[in-house]
C-alpha cells in the first residue's frame, strides 16, 4: 500500500509538508487522509481543472522558514481604521495583530476551530491535514462592526507554504465587513492554500474584501465557503491586482430564503500571470436573489479563467439570479477561457447570464485622440473605466482607493 | 494674410478607393466655409482625412495647418495644434466621465504647448462657463461620455467640448443631421458664440438649413472628390432650390 502512495505526485508532494500541529477534528482529519492517500492531483482532464496546470505546485521545493517580518508593510495597510490579523507564512502573528479581544461582540479563537464539514477537494484536504493555523471569528448577534476585520497574509522567504484556515460566524442580526488581503515581503515559490469558511446566520451582513496584491512568483489558491441562512446577505468582492498564479474557488450555499447574494470581481494581468476564478452559487431555497459580475483585463502573455456556476435546485422557486463576465484583453497574446454555467431544476425563476470578450473600442480610442489625448492615455482611460465599472460597486472606500492607487502604480491609470 | 489651414490637391483612398481626388481649399482666420455635396462626394472623408483617422491613406497632396505640415502630425497632435472634429456621430463611451476626459485632455494640450496645468478650480469654472454656453446640462457635462445621450445632446456635447478647447479650426461634420429645428439653433448658437477674428470652420453640411443658423463667408460644393464650384451664401440658397443635380449636369456640359 504505502509502495502506491509514494507513487503519486501529490504523496510526494505531501512527503515535503508538515502535518498540522492545529487542533482539528480527528474525524475530519482522516476524511483528509482518506481522500487523500494514493490520489493524483487533478489534471487539465477534470473539467474543474481544465484550463489550469498544477504541475509547478506538485514541483515546489519546499521549506519551512522562520517568520522574518518585524513590523506590518505599509503596503498592507488598506483601511487605516480596520483590525488587523496578520498572518506570516500561514502562521497568525499575535505580535503585530492588533487586541481583537478588545473589540466588543467579537470572540476571538486562536488554535484551531472546529465546526468544519469535509469539502472533497484537494486543496481542503491539504488545508486540513498541513493546516498553518486556524482561527474562528465570531461576530455575535446584534453586533454591527463599525470598523472592518483585516486578515493580512504575508509571504516570505523562499518555498514557503501556507495553509491558514480561517472560520467566520456571523451571528443573527449583526453586520461585519472583512477584508482579506495577500502581499509578500522577499519571497519566491511559495504557495499559499486558505480555507474560509462562513455562515452567514438569519438576518446577518457579512462582505468580504478580497485583495491579491502579492508580486512575486507565488501560488495561491483560495478556497471559500459560505452557507446562508434566511433573510441573510453575503457580498464578496475579489479584487486581482496582482499575483502570478492564482486559483480562486469561491462556493456559496444559498439555504434560506429571502437570502440576497453579491459576487464581484476585477481583475488586471499582464506578463505571464495565470489567474483562474472559479466560482459556485447554489440556490437550494426559494425566493432568493444573486448578482454576480467579473470583468477583467488582461495584457501581456497572461491567461484568464472564468468559471461561474449557478445552480438552482428543484424546491428553489422565484429565484433572481444574474451572472456577467466582461473581458477585455490588451494583447494578441493574452487569453480568457470564460465559461457562465446555469443549472435550473426549478421553473419559476428569473435567471440570465452573459459573457464577452473583446478588445477595446478603437473608435472611442480614436475620439479621444482627435480631443488631444495621446493614445497611452486614452486606452488608460478606458481600461480605468471599464475595470471602474466593478469598483464603483464597492462600498467601503479604502478598498476601492487601494485598488486605484496599486493599479495606477502598477499600470500608470487615472480614475 | 495668413491662412489657418491650407488643403492643396489633396487626394485620399481608403481600402483601394479613391475617395478625394485632388481637393483644394484654403481658410483664413475669422472665416466660416461651408463645405456641401450630395452623398458619397467624400464631405465625410475630408473630415476624417484632416482629422487624421489611420484607415484613410493620403496618396497626394499638402495640407498646411497654421505653418505646421498637418498630415505629419499625429490625431493628437493636431488636436493640441488647434484642430477640433465635431464628429457626425460621436462615440459613447461608458464608464469614462466627460469632465474627466476633458481635463485630461485640457492638460495634455496645455503640456504640448509649454503651458502649466489647469488648476481644478479654474477647471470648474471653465466646464460651467462652457456648459451654459452651449445650454448643456451640467449634469450631462459630468456624465460618461455621449452615454444615453438623445441626439442633440451628443451634438451639444460636441460644441461643449468644442469651446472647452477652443480649437483654431473646428470641424463640424454634419452636425445638423438628426436635430430638430430648437436643437439646431442651440449648437449653431454656440458655434456663433465661440467664433472670433483669430479662428475659422469648415462646416460640412448636406442641408442648406444649417447655413440659415451658421452664416458662412464662403459656399463649396464637393463633388466626386474635389471641390467643384465656390462662391458666396447665396450659392447655398440656390442648391437648396436646383437641388445638387443641377451641379451634375453642369459639369457634364462642361466636359
Amino acid at each position: 500500500m504505502s509502495q502506491t502512495l509514494m507513487n503519486t505526485k501529490l504523496d510526494q508532494f505531501r512527503s515535503k509538508l508538515t502535518p498540522s500541529k492545529v487542533k482539528i477534528d480527528q474525524t475530519l482529519l482522516d476524511q483528509a487522509d482518506a481522500y487523500l492517500n494514493g490520489r493524483e492531483f487533478p489534471t487539465r482532464r477534470d473539467e474543474f481543472w481544465k484550463y489550469t496546470r498544477l504541475t509547478k505546485i506538485s514541483n515546489l521545493e519546499v521549506n519551512v522558514n522562520a517568520s522574518i517580518i518585524q513590523s506590518v508593510p505599509e503596503e498592507a495597510i488598506i483601511n487605516p481604521n480596520a483590525q488587523k490579523i496578520v498572518f506570516e507564512n500561514g502562521v497568525y502573528r499575535k505580535d503585530l495583530s492588533d487586541d481583537i479581544h478588545q473589540v466588543s461582540g467579537i470572540e476571538f479563537k486562536e488554535k484551531g476551530n472546529s465546526n468544519f464539514k469535509f469539502q472533497e477537494d484537494v486543496f481542503y484536504a491539504l488545508n486540513y491535514k498541513y493546516s498553518t493555523d486556524a482561527i474562528t471569528i465570531d461576530i455575535e448577534s446584534k453586533t454591527i462592526l463599525k470598523d472592518p476585520i483585516h486578515l493580512i497574509m504575508i509571504s516570505t522567504g523562499q518555498g514557503s507554504v501556507s495553509m491558514p484556515r480561517i472560520a467566520i460566524n456571523a451571528a443573527k442580526f449583526s453586520e461585519s465587513e472583512f477584508i482579506v488581503s495577500t502581499h509578500d515581503v522577499n519571497s519566491q515559490n511559495c504557495l499559499s492554500n486558505v480555507v474560509i469558511e462562513a455562515d452567514v446566520h438569519e438576518n446577518a451582513k457579512l462582505t468580504i474584501n478580497k485583495i491579491q496584491n502579492e508580486k512575486s512568483s507565488n501560488f495561491s489558491v483560495f478556497n471559500e465557503r459560505v452557507d446562508q441562512a434566511l433573510n441573510s446577505c453575503f457580498t464578496i468582492n475579489t479584487l486581482t491586482l496582482n499575483g502570478s498564479w492564482i486559483r480562486n474557488n469561491v462556493r456559496i450555499n444559498v439555504k434560506g430564503q429571502n437570502a440576497e447574494t453579491h459576487l464581484m470581481g476585477a481583475y488586471v494581468t499582464n506578463e505571464n500571470q495565470h489567474l483562474d476564478n472559479h466560482t459556485l452559487i447554489d440556490h437550494l431555497a426559494p425566493n432568493c436573489q444573486s448578482n454576480e459580475l467579473y470583468k477583467g483585463v488582461l495584457d501581456g502573455k497572461s491567461t484568464g479563467v472564468f468559471n461561474g456556476k449557478v445552480f438552482v435546485r428543484k424546491d428553489a422557486q422565484k429565484i433572481n439570479a444574474f451572472q456577467s463576465n466582461g473581458n477585455v484583453l490588451l494583447s494578441d497574446d493574452a487569453t480568457i477561457n470564460s465559461k457562465p454555467e446555469l443549472e435550473i431544476y426549478a421553473d419559476d425563476v428569473k435567471c440570465s447570464h452573459g459573457s464577452t470578450t473583446g478588445q477595446l473600442d478603437e473608435d472611442a480610442v480614436y475620439y479621444l485622440r482627435t480631443r488631444g489625448l495621446s493614445e497611452k492615455s486614452a486606452r488608460h482611460l478606458l481600461v480605468a473605466a471599464f475595470i471602474g465599472d466593478v469598483l464603483e460597486k464597492i462600498e467601503d472606500e479604502h478598498v476601492v482607493k487601494y485598488a486605484e492607487n496599486a493599479l495606477s502604480k502598477r499600470y500608470g491609470w487615472s480614475f | 494674410m495668413k491662412t489657418l489651414i491650407n488643403i492643396k490637391d489633396l487626394h485620399a483612398s481608403i481600402n483601394g478607393k479613391e475617395i478625394l481626388k485632388g481637393l483644394n481649399l484654403e481658410v483664413k482666420p475669422g472665416e466660416i466655409h461651408a463645405v456641401m455635396g450630395p452623398n458619397g462626394a467624400g464631405k465625410s472623408t475630408l473630415a476624417s482625412v484632416l482629422a487624421g483617422r489611420e484607415e484613410y491613406e493620403i496618396t497626394e497632396g499638402t495640407v498646411d495647418f497654421d505653418g505646421k505640415d498637418l498630415l505629419e502630425l499625429s490625431t493628437e497632435d493636431r488636436a493640441r495644434e488647434g484642430l477640433f472634429l465635431a464628429f457626425q456621430y460621436p462615440v459613447e463611451i461608458p464608464g469614462v466621465s466627460n469632465v474627466n476626459f476633458l481635463r485630461t485632455a485640457l492638460n495634455e494640450i496645455r503640456e504640448y504647448n509649454g503651458q502649466e496645468q489647469i488648476s481644478a478650480k479654474d477647471f470648474m469654472a471653465l466646464v460651467r462657463e462652457k456648459s451654459t454656453l452651449v445650454e448643456l446640462d451640467s449634469k450631462l457635462a459630468s456624465r460618461s461620455v455621449n452615454e444615453g445621450f438623445s441626439g442633440g445632446e451628443k451634438k451639444r456635447n460636441e460644441i461643449f467640448q468644442m469651446a472647452m478647447l477652443q480649437p483654431k479650426l473646428a470641424i463640424l461634420d454634419e452636425t445638423d443631421s438628426g436635430l430638430d429645428i430648437d436643437a439646431l439653433r442651440i449648437v449653431a448658437n454656440g458655434v456663433n458664440k465661440l467664433k472670433t477674428p483669430e479662428n475659422g470652420a469648415i462646416v460640412i453640411t448636406h442641408y442648406q438649413r444649417l447655413l440659415d443658423y451658421i452664416v458662412p463667408d464662403f459656399v463649396h460644393v464637393l463633388y466626386d472628390g474635389k471641390i467643384v464650384k465656390s462662391g458666396s451664401k447665396e450659392l447655398a440658397l440656390e442648391l437648396e432650390e436646383k437641388g445638387y443635380d443641377w451641379i451634375k449636369e453642369e459639369l457634364e456640359k462642361a466636359h
